[in-house]
């Protein structure tokens, strides 16, 4: 079972977090889906988190929904730490 | 106002409840005239006319019952002398309260009374005792009837002496002296009315007649929950706390608010000299109406333990020794150590957990100390791990991160909804009220895995139990729109009125699709379909409806959504915006709701406004005078994580414990761990300070003046009432920490400082002052110009978002599956004795109820495993395992597991995982699937947590130095 251990890695739990979001927004009417996931995430994610983020979109984005990917775009960038 | 003129709080005693009625009667009473609401009886008719009617089977929190025979009264052109307890006012009558002929007929009944007292009564002697009172007030001075004979005073050698009971001293807080009781059975109408368990009875007839716990047990084995308000109530001491018994009568008394769960009740504190000597539920406390429960009323010694720290400590590395140091050092220290991590790590690298436990305005300092000192948002609060979801699902669909109601409103409504709360536990006054409600015949629909108490008890019968399967709360509750939805139940005048008729229309033909019908919901949540319609029907057309709920609901990868979905269900039927109705969190510790009004969240700045909102940010800015960071910070999970990867190296944490209360106690373990410099500062070395390098010794509620907000938003003053035994309030602590990192602009000399300051930033908050608190008693937030006194009832007329949001609540399945390895669930919650993670409770005598935490498993589940009743048990999960004794009960239904996290040794949380809610990242508590097995006893883990434990609270003690 995918799921029979814990997260190996913050980025794993990252990916996870990121694809509930979309779950949730996937389900609402209207097309903004998209929009309203990068809305949730610049909103209560860290720079840290969405550095991370980016860093997984960017070396590929393995695991995460399409939605996510989609989202990409919306999410705002961090400054550089 | 922080002076300290010792003032006695005195209430006055109507001696009958009050009544409400449209109509009014007008009657004298010794030649005064009164006008009051039809019904009300003569005795406070009287007492509202300034004469007090001499009394002792009556007080004002309980119906009259006429036994004691002093409150007679002649009323002109009646015959014969009725009780005025019992005898309601009528237009035009005139009453005396005072005659020759009443005088005489009350010296002869206190004469009989004094007749089978104790001579030697300690509370007459003390004057707790209304029979003293009494014998004096009617003028009695002899006893003709000496004190032979048959009585209750004394075990006799001839058969007299079978009226005698022994003292019972088993309760640990109070002790009943059967000797000095007269039966008048006020304690019995408080055990009913007010706590509604009872517990009491009058046993036997005439002479004979005695008043007994359970079926005539000590307290401690009855079904007694030990409320106090029988305590409370009685006039005679044969009730009496064991503490006036020990220390006597106290001196003087403030007003403050209990410390424990969000109902937030208002006690006097009543001490002698620096100590307590009780706790007596207020009557005019808004939230609690005059009653109380175990942990308020008794369970305050921790205040005095010996287990408090009072002197600040440091440590190089954690497998130090603790050393004793000045308040100075620590200071220096902790400033010097932030700085150097800033500048080493970058000014991100530190944070601070404001806690829910501490004043609004301790709150407030924790998160400026972050967010002006520290220049970062890196701040979060308790609340991640309990009401997060409220405070998004609410905003999301109301526009306020609040519950709707004030906890009067249960008086009004016909149906009571409660999902994932168990409020005779973790919310007991409320539930009590909640109880006196359903005995009036409001209906009760309970959505739980477990079987409650309030499933079924005495006076107490859910029309409704929904035992669900943890992690079914969406579908459950989507199913309950469908019916509602197809059959028309809904409220279309409100829904147009108020809310979005578009997305209302979405919403209703979502929660159409066949897979939210009972039926197919039936498959996964367990719950017959035809207990889900009914419940729907009850709910849609019962009159008032009103929902409550608790972290059953919360604590869910799909806690915001379920938060919504309840919402929607409030919304779609009407039942919000009046008194009965609404949508109403029980929110778990006492200043939970303070702690998320005061910016205590990452992205919010007080109030609820994004910290990305530039006209807010000015505010602060301007007053604070320093750039504000507009970036959301580190949540707790986040700032774990943010460690172990080694970018976040130093924490403030003040009055929270989580390693013991967060989840996943290995991952939050090794965050800590990988911190350079943790500050703790509680009350005593909590588990979290196992992995600290500064201590500093926190102050009670006690110790300190401030204000707490409770579930109904209300905002109590919390009153000093001795002096901090570690020297200073945790609000002077976070001060000095400021002022050592340079913030020389901290100057506050008293908490109604920092009020001023929050009310002046914070539109929700801008009328509240402490000038009012004490007016008012209390005020519910909004509180400004439009709302001057406060705000009782949320969204009346309209949404404070404008129209209310409808949205979809698609189930979604948590990732933690049971499966072979792991085939039950595992949920969890309180006691009532205990509270949270026990750090107060344990240390009170409460343990006698519940000395360590139990694994609920149902019989059929235990069978197969062979384990019985108080075995040692080994819980293991994905995430860790753990030992903890069984408890074989069909409450819990085949399949799913429970158990407390009171108590650190079982460290119940080493077993749940790091699922989170999808929006707040609320953990997962409720649901982690496990397998039990028998087991010899605590785990290598436990006792290497209990030796490590040990090892890390070792304290070495040096000479105060001059």
């Amino acid at each position: 079972m995918s799921h029979d251990k814990k997260f190996n890695s913050g980025k794993q739990h990252l990916v996870y977090m990121a694809n509930q979001i979309a779950t949730f927004f996937t389900s609402q009417p209207g097309d903004e889906a998209a929009e309203n996931v990068a809305d949730h995430i610049n909103k209560f994610w860290e720079p840290r988190m969405r550095r991370h983020l980016f860093e997984i979109i960017e070396r590929g984005g393995d695991g995460l929904s399409p939605l996510v990917l989609k989202a990409a775009d919306s999410i705002r960038r961090p400054q550089a730490a | 106002m922080c002076g300290t003129e010792n003032r006695f709080v005195e209430e006055i005693d109507y001696g009958t409840p009050a009544v409400k009625s449209d109509k009014t009667v007008t009657l004298t009473v010794d030649g005064q005239s009164v006008t009051v609401p039809e019904g009300t009886s003569i005795m406070r008719a009287a007492r509202e006319a300034g004469v007090t009617v001499p009394k002792l089977c009556a007080n004002d929190m309980v119906k009259s019952f006429g036994s004691c025979r002093l409150c007679l009264v002649e009323i002109e052109g009646r015959n014969g002398t009725p009780a005025s307890c019992t005898t309601p006012a009528a237009d035009g009558i005139s009453v005396s309260t005072k005659t020759d002929r009443l005088n005489a007929i009350r010296r002869g009944v206190m004469e009989l009374y004094m007749s089978d007292h104790p001579a030697d009564c300690a509370a007459c002697a003390a004057g707790d005792c209304e029979m003293a009172h009494m014998a004096e007030t009617v003028g009695l001075s002899q006893n003709r009837y000496g004190m032979d004979g048959a009585n209750h005073l004394a075990p006799a050698a001839d058969d007299h002496g079978i009226n005698f009971k022994e003292l019972d001293v088993s309760n640990p807080y109070f002790a009943y002296d059967p000797a000095k009781c007269i039966v008048c059975s006020l304690c019995v109408r408080a055990c009913e009315e007010q706590q509604g368990t009872f517990a009491l009875t009058v046993e036997g007839r005439g002479f004979e007649s005695r008043i007994t716990a359970g079926m005539d047990e000590p307290f401690l084995q009855s079904e007694c929950v030990s409320c106090g308000a029988c305590v409370q109530a009685c006039p005679t001491g044969a009730l009496q706390e064991k503490s006036v018994i020990e220390i006597g009568m106290p001196d003087h008394s403030e007003v403050t608010t209990c410390a424990y769960c969000g109902v937030g009740c208002s006690f006097k504190a009543e001490m002698k000299g620096e100590e307590v000597v009780r706790m007596v539920p207020y009557k005019d406390g808004k939230a609690n109406r005059g009653h109380s429960c175990v942990k308020g009323r008794f369970a305050y010694g921790y205040a005095t333990h010996k287990d408090r720290i009072l002197n600040p400590m440091i440590r190089e590395k954690i497998s130090d020794p603790w050393r004793e140091v000045t308040w100075d050092e620590a200071y220096a220290h902790v400033a010097s150590e932030f700085r150097r991590i800033q500048h080493q790590y970058g000014r991100g690298a530190v944070g601070g957990i404001t806690s829910s436990r501490c004043t609004n305005e301790e709150t407030y300092l924790v998160q400026k100390l972050v967010r002006q000192g520290f220049g970062n948002n890196n701040v979060d609060t308790c609340a991640r791990v309990c009401h997060s979801p409220t405070g998004y699902g609410l905003k999301t669909t109301f526009g306020t991160s609040a519950g709707t109601q004030d906890f009067d409103s249960v008086e009004e409504a016909d149906v009571v909804l409660i999902i994932g709360a168990n409020p005779t536990d973790g919310h007991p006054v409320f539930a009590s009220r909640l109880k006196k409600r359903l005995r009036e015949g409001a209906k009760l629909i309970i959505v739980d895995p477990r079987r409650i108490d309030l499933v079924r008890m005495p006076h107490v019968e859910a029309s409704y139990h929904l035992p669900l399967r943890p992690g079914t709360n969406v579908a459950v509750l989507t199913a309950l729109a469908h019916v509602i939805v197809s059959e028309g139940l809904f409220d279309e005048a409100f829904v147009r009125e108020r809310c979005d008729w578009d997305e209302f229309q979405d919403w209703a033909s979502f929660v159409l699709q066949p897979e939210n019908s009972p039926e197919a919901v039936e498959k996964a949540s367990g719950v017959p379909a035809e207990l889900i319609r009914g419940a729907a029907r009850l709910y849609a057309t019962g009159g008032n409806s009103a929902i409550y709920y608790g972290l059953g609901v919360t604590e869910h990868s799909q806690g915001s959504t379920t938060v919504m979905a309840i919402a929607n269900l409030a919304m779609a039927t009407g039942n919000l915006g009046r008194p009965g109705v609404g949508v109403n969190p029980l929110r778990g510790q006492n200043n939970v709701q303070g702690a998320c009004d005061m910016g205590s969240f990452p992205h919010e700045l007080p109030g609820y406004r994004h910290i990305s909102e530039d006209a807010t940010r000015a505010i602060y800015e301007s007053l604070w005078g320093v750039k504000l960071d507009d970036e959301p910070g580190l949540r707790i999970p986040n700032m774990l994580d943010a460690a172990v990867e080694g970018s976040f190296k130093a924490l403030y944490v003040q009055g929270e414990d989580i390693l013991q209360s967060d989840p996943n106690t290995h991952h939050v373990a090794a965050g800590l761990e990988a911190m350079e410099c943790v500050v703790v500062h509680d009350l005593f070395l909590n588990e979290t300070a196992n992995y600290a390098h500064v201590f500093l010794p926190g102050s009670t509620f006690l110790e300190k003046d401030g204000t707490f907000t409770n579930a109904e938003r209300r905002i109590n003053r919390v009153r000093k009432v001795m002096e901090p035994k570690n020297g200073f309030a945790d609000w002077q602590v976070t001060q000095e920490m400021a002022r050592a990192m340079g913030r020389d602009d901290w100057n506050y000399t008293h908490p109604s400082e920092i009020m001023d300051e929050i009310a002046a930033t914070t539109p929700s908050f801008a009328g509240v002052t402490y000038d009012l608190l004490d007016r008012e008693g209390s005020v519910q937030w909004p509180c400004n110009e439009k709302a001057p006194t406060g705000t009782p009832v949320m969204h009346i007329g309209g949404f404070v978002r404008g129209k209310g949001k409808f949205v979809r609540t698609a189930y979604v399945a948590t990732d933690e599956k049971v499966g072979p390895r792991f085939p039950l669930l595992l949920t969890t919650g309180r006691i009532l004795s205990q509270y949270n993670v026990g750090a107060q409770t344990r240390r009170t005598e409460n343990v006698v109820w519940h000395d360590e935490d139990l694994l609920e498993i149902h019989p059929f589940d235990a069978e197969n495993r062979g384990i019985r009743d108080a075995d040692w048990v080994k819980l293991k999960s994905r995430s860790g395992e753990t030992s903890l004794r069984a408890r074989i009960t069909e409450r819990v239904a085949p399949g799913v597991v429970y158990t407390t996290f009171h108590h650190p040794a079982t460290q119940a949380n080493v077993v749940t995982t790091e699922y989170s809610d999808w929006a707040t990242n609320c953990p997962e508590y409720k649901v982690t699937a496990v397998e039990v097995s028998p087991s010899n006893g605590p785990t290598e883990w436990q006792e290497d947590y209990d030796a490590h434990a040990k090892k890390s609270r070792r304290i070495v003690h040096v000479e105060a130095a001059e």
